[in-house]
């Protein structure tokens, strides 16, 4: 990669804003996707979430993922969930028993416990480990989209094609569960 | 400053996000009421091991199309098990005209 500083004078700034930003979009994405009580809200920042982490794909030398992020789970995933939040009814109410009590806050640090341990661990874990670099160094020639197009049509192929026919499968399979309960009249 | 300046640059930086996006996935999972909640949350959790793939793919591995290629197939089975699971919800919802995971329990002993 040349040298940005060069071309303008206050372009790492500029590019460190950029991925704070996209930092920012994915956390506070995926707070709102755990936290929110609405479901729709939840929707709205998985959405979110998944744009930061497209941008996070840019930033990893790879727009053709970013690209892709965008296009799955931005255009399908999240447009198929919003279509499961209008067919059924979906808001969050506290079940009976909970009605004349305090909100049940044991529940919640059970679980705030949990994820908090989990994610204390694994990033010291990534954190702390001094990774090594690759023996040979990366040309930036591998990572043009044309390399991912070879390495999927002659060392992958077969995982491509299995691939396509997970995704048949589960297409049929989706049609089938939801046809099943439906009365026939 | 400087090291401020270079911080999409460190693996670490990536990797205590994607421990986070995991930690909120975790979170949603064991603390949602709804099916749709939990599968967002299930959705967090993918996307965590695929921005883990990228980021040690970047930094670590020595053939940059390994990393790519394996996330573009996470991301197609997170498709398929996105389809999967709102046709379940839809037929669950159709037959206990609920999707709180606490009222599915005709199979419980």
């Amino acid at each position: 990669m040349n040298d940005p500083a060069a071309a303008f004078p206050f372009a790492d700034y500029l590019v460190t804003a950029i991925f704070l930003f996209f930092v920012a979009a994915t956390v506070g994405g995926a707070l709102i996707a755990a936290l929110a009580t609405r479901i729709i809200r939840g929707v709205t920042g998985l959405a979110l979430c998944c744009i930061g982490l497209a941008g996070l794909y840019y930033f990893l030398n790879s727009p053709f993922l970013a690209l892709m992020e965008i296009l799955i789970y931005v255009g399908a995933v999240c447009v198929t969930i919003v279509f499961g939040v209008m067919l059924s009814e979906t808001d969050e109410v506290l079940p009976e028993r909970f009605k004349h009590k305090p909100y049940p806050i044991f529940g919640f640090l059970i679980a705030a416990g949990v994820a908090g341990a989990v994610f204390l661990g694994i990033a010291k874990l990534g954190h702390g480990t001094q990774w090594l670099n690759p023996a040979t160094p990366v040309t930036d020639n591998s990572w043009k989209v044309t390399a991912v197009g070879n390495a999927l049509l002659t060392t992958y192929s077969m995982a491509f094609e299995l691939i396509s026919l997970v995704l048949l499968v589960a297409i049929l399979g989706a049609l089938a569960i939801a046809r099943g309960g439906r009365d026939k009249k | 400053m400087n090291h401020l300046l270079q911080l999409h640059q460190h693996v670490g930086v990536y990797l205590v996000l994607a421990a986070f996006l995991l930690a909120a996935g975790i979170f949603g999972l064991i603390r949602r009421r709804t099916l749709i909640g939990m599968l967002i949350a299930g959705e967090l959790i993918f996307s965590s091991a695929a921005l883990n793939f990228m980021a040690l793919n970047r930094f670590t591995a020595p053939d940059p199309t390994v990393g790519q290629i394996f996330v573009l197939f996470i991301m197609g089975l997170a498709a398929a098990e996105v389809a999967i699971a709102l046709s379940i919800i839809i037929a669950v919802y159709r037959n206990y005209r609920s999707i709180q995971p606490k009222g599915l329990s005709e199979l419980k002993g």
